[in-house]
């Protein structure tokens, strides 16, 4: 029902915009050219009507892709659960920075998953009981026990759990887009797939940052 | 519109402050007539500037939604005055698919009187004649974005990267892991008959195509060429053979760090293949392919920089036989004299990009200005808190073949939360004696200014529109704005294609406008540059003189004297005419005077004196 809202009042607005406005869009209704599908190379073209070129039901966001979403939403949070623990146990103006860095792309894209499923009806997972005990681990998420850990140590040991914990973490985030990449149909909506690349592509580049940095430390 | 009048004088002093150099933060300005636009997909407030808007054409039917044509979720525009929507049932349906990005607007090309406006979706042809009433002449569905387009002759080339992306064009999509159907690259279409495009060709790369560059050389005449720009996730080696998405340090032949050579033979474009995949960021000592920018920020308070793995847009220009390749982490500098080889001469890096997006040169090929797209295009990044050196323009000079910060330009005026908003893809507007660009922001709107002074951009005139959304952040907004022939176009995400006319200010004249107005193209492809040489006409030495007044660098009577006489000669048609030849002398002894001036003149005065003087030759004796 809602709708049809929208569609009335567009048309009450053409008729009270400007002339230009008014030939355009009149211009476009009174002759729209036939639409077509190309077929594969050498293969002919062929007319479609406007229901079907626009008929995207088969490319919709899956449960694999919800299943994504929720669960890269607590696994941002570890993350940024982690960097927390930093300023008060590292030395290291370097460590401190790329966590930062970190929170900082992870609490924006946090918010955009969380409108994401917002929008679309769907469950939005709270930050805190994805790695409460008991709960399940996304791919690359540290233990409650490897979390202690972390949480115990100082200085440059910190810095090195810290780092090997991260990297491990930000591996489980490329294997989270390989395997959504692998489910049936998942990741063919446009917006899926520009996140999924996004997050590929970011978590790639920190792994490398952090690579360096543990290289420099263990030398 | 009288709120704009007031604040010129304003907004030019906070322009030129804009700029003063790095260690400044500059913050966008919260009292531009830009500042609090009534939301709404086809009722937003506009603000608009020396331009004028002369056409709308809202998306065809087959490309957008009907249930949500804006793209996304938003709450249905309604008449003020209707009674309020009742309350949702309790028991109300699930919210319906949201198209999202699915039929997002992209890139614009053009060839003669055609618009081709390419789109996640497909692309749409439109009849340009007349750009007050632009026609709709063909409209193909093709999916799989982000569907940039260009256009040779009769062959349209069209990037596609998403794993959705079939060589039949199918909109079913490939829902399996590893598939022959799928295709990810750069398509080509024979547009002979625009009513009925044939795909003729499709190839196939590793990372797909995120967008693309035609390159033509003019050595081999034989031969078009694309240079892929591959951004996305890189396909598994059982798809496609040879794609490895794996670290260098892993495996020396990874698709990664590099771009897609693709040849098209002329003759038989169906043939047309990768035939190199240049390793450009490699270090120029240790030969690592991975050479350039490793990813992260350059200190404290710094931006965070990709890593320089891909080259988002490479702009060439074939004339100087260079390209500004935007390649994530750096801008570099090519050598495309041989267009399959390319070679790089420099880089830069800046501490306030986050990504290096696309890059534009002035005409003389002295200048390029690079793009930051900060956030990626989706995100809201000209809020009060984002600084103007963020998400901006970076203008560097070329010396010696090599690249030399100047200054910074943003779109100055703070957007809301709900309108995505970063640098992006705009064209030269041909205006003798200048550098003038017109840029697209996203939800920022278009943007037209002056950086003949790199360190010092000006603007000169803009048209914004308030967001998709009062609550949510659409994505929306111009993808790209670009002048061809004689009228500035607008690529629009969500609302479609608008279409913009200069209006003459105090920041330009009305001979500027109608000198650039004289430059007609058969082509415009965006990241692809011509050099642009303007005939001596009259209207452009009328426009130099418009710019030495502008720079108060002729004194008031000599300007008089100039135009007075330079009005009289386009009355005149042969020298032969009575008192010609005295008006012809009298110029000609003008034209010599400016001359001498140029040699004690500097910058772009000095320019600006030869160039009258040139063309007030040029002119006299064309009528001798």
């Amino acid at each position: 029902m809602r709708i049809s809202i929208p569609r009335l009042a567009l048309v009450v607005l053409v008729a009270t915009a400007g002339v230009s406005c008014r030939t355009a869009t009149a211009g476009k209704v009174a002759s729209h050219p036939p639409i077509v599908q190309p077929g594969a190379p050498g293969q002919p073209s062929r007319v479609v009507d406007a229901g079907k070129a626009a008929d995207l039901s088969q490319v919709q966001y899956t449960g694999a892709d919800i299943k994504f979403m929720q669960g890269m939403i607590g696994h941002h949070a570890q993350a940024i659960e982690m960097t927390e623990l930093l300023a008060t146990r590292t030395n290291s103006e370097d460590m401190k920075k790329l966590a930062h860095r970190i929170e900082l792309s992870q609490v924006d894209e946090i918010k955009m998953m969380q409108r994401w499923l917002e929008v679309r009806g769907q469950q939005v997972p709270s930050l805190t009981a994805m790695h409460a005990h008991g709960a399940t681990l996304m791919p690359g998420m540290l233990t409650p026990d490897e979390m202690e850990q972390l949480a115990r140590a100082k200085g440059a040991e910190f810095d090195r759990v810290f780092l090997e914990g991260m990297i491990k973490h930000h591996g489980g985030a490329l294997r989270m887009v390989e395997d959504l990449f692998a489910q049936p149909g998942a990741a063919q909506d446009s917006d899926i797939f520009a996140f999924a690349s996004d997050v590929d592509a970011d978590q790639r580049m920190e792994i490398n940052r952090m690579s360096d940095m543990l290289k420099e430390l263990l030398k | 519109m009288k709120a704009i009048a007031t604040r010129v004088l304003c907004l030019s002093a906070l322009l030129l402050s804009v700029v003063s150099g790095r260690a400044q933060e500059r913050m966008p300005s919260a009292t531009d007539p830009r500042v609090g636009l009534k939301a709404g997909l086809r009722d937003a407030g506009i603000a608009i500037k020396n331009m004028e808007l002369v056409s709308r054409l809202p998306k065809p039917d087959g490309f957008s939604d009907p249930k949500a044509p804006a793209g996304g979720a938003m709450p249905p525009e309604r008449d003020p005055n209707a009674p309020p929507p009742p309350e949702p049932a309790p028991d109300a349906p699930p919210p319906p698919p949201i198209p999202g990005i699915n039929f997002a607007n992209s890139d614009l090309a053009f060839s003669a009187n055609h618009a081709v406006m390419g789109s996640f979706h497909g692309f749409n042809t439109y009849d340009i004649e007349n750009p007050v009433k632009p026609k709709l002449v063909g409209s193909v569905v093709c999916p799989g974005g982000q569907g940039d387009v260009s256009i040779y002759g009769h062959l349209l080339f069209m990037s596609v990267e998403q794993t959705r992306g079939r060589i039949d064009s199918g909109t079913q999509g490939v829902p399996e892991k590893v598939s022959a159907e799928r295709f990810r690259g750069v398509r080509i279409f024979d547009i002979r008959d625009l009513n009925k495009p044939k795909q003729i060709a499709a190839i196939q790369t590793c990372r797909g195509s995120h967008t693309h560059t035609l390159v033509t050389s003019p050595k081999d005449k034989a031969n078009i060429y694309l240079y892929g720009s591959g951004t996305s996730t890189v396909r598994p080696g059982e798809e496609m053979a040879g794609c490895s998405g794996a670290d260098p340090k892993a495996d020396p032949n990874t698709s990664l760090y590099s771009i897609d050579v693709i040849q098209v033979p002329i003759a038989s474009p169906d043939k047309a293949k990768i035939v190199n995949a240049p390793r450009i960021f490699s270090d120029t000592t240790t030969g690592a392919i991975a050479g350039l920018w490793q990813g992260g920020d350059h200190g404290p308070g710094t931006q965070k920089t990709s890593q320089t793995n891909q080259c988002h847009d490479i702009t060439v220009f074939p004339e100087v036989g260079l390209a500004a390749g935007a390649c994530s982490g750096n801008g570099i500098l090519l050598d495309i004299s041989d267009p399959v080889h390319p070679v790089r001469l420099d880089q830069a890096s800046d501490q306030n990009f986050a990504y290096w997006h696309s890059a534009t040169f002035n005409n003389d090929g002295t200048k390029v200005l690079f793009t930051d797209e900060w956030g990626g295009g989706g995100r809201p990044r000209c809020r009060a808190i984002d600084p103007l050196t963020w998400g901006a323009d970076a203008i560097f000079d070329i010396v010696d073949r090599k690249l030399v910060f100047k200054g910074y330009y943003k779109m100055p005026a703070v957007q809301t939360e709900q309108e995505n908003c970063v640098a992006h893809n705009g064209s030269l507007i041909p205006v003798p004696g200048r550098d003038i660009m017109v840029q697209a922001w996203y939800q920022g709107g278009v943007s037209v200014f002056d950086f003949t002074d790199s360190a010092h951009p000006v603007e000169i005139a803009f048209f914004d529109r308030g967001p998709l959304d009062a609550k949510n952040l659409i994505l929306g907004g111009y993808w790209s704005a670009y002048w061809y022939n004689g009228a500035i176009y607008g690529s629009e995400i969500a609302r479609g294609v608008d279409i913009f006319k200069l209006t003459p200010s105090e920041y330009l004249s009305q001979n500027e406008i109608d000198a650039a107005l004289l430059i007609r193209s058969n082509e415009f492809n965006p990241q692809e540059q011509p050099k642009v040489v303007w005939p001596a006409a009259t209207v452009v030495a009328r426009a130099y003189v418009d710019q030495l007044a502008r720079s108060k660098s002729l004194q008031p009577e000599r300007i008089s004297a100039l135009n007075a006489a330079l009005e009289k000669v386009d009355g005149i048609r042969t020298g032969k005419e009575r008192g010609a030849a005295a008006l012809l002398d009298q110029l000609d002894a003008m034209a010599t005077q400016l001359q001498s001036d140029a040699g004690a003149a500097s910058g772009q005065d000095a320019v600006r004196l030869r160039s009258l003087a040139s063309t007030i030759k040029a002119r006299t004796a064309r009528l001798r």
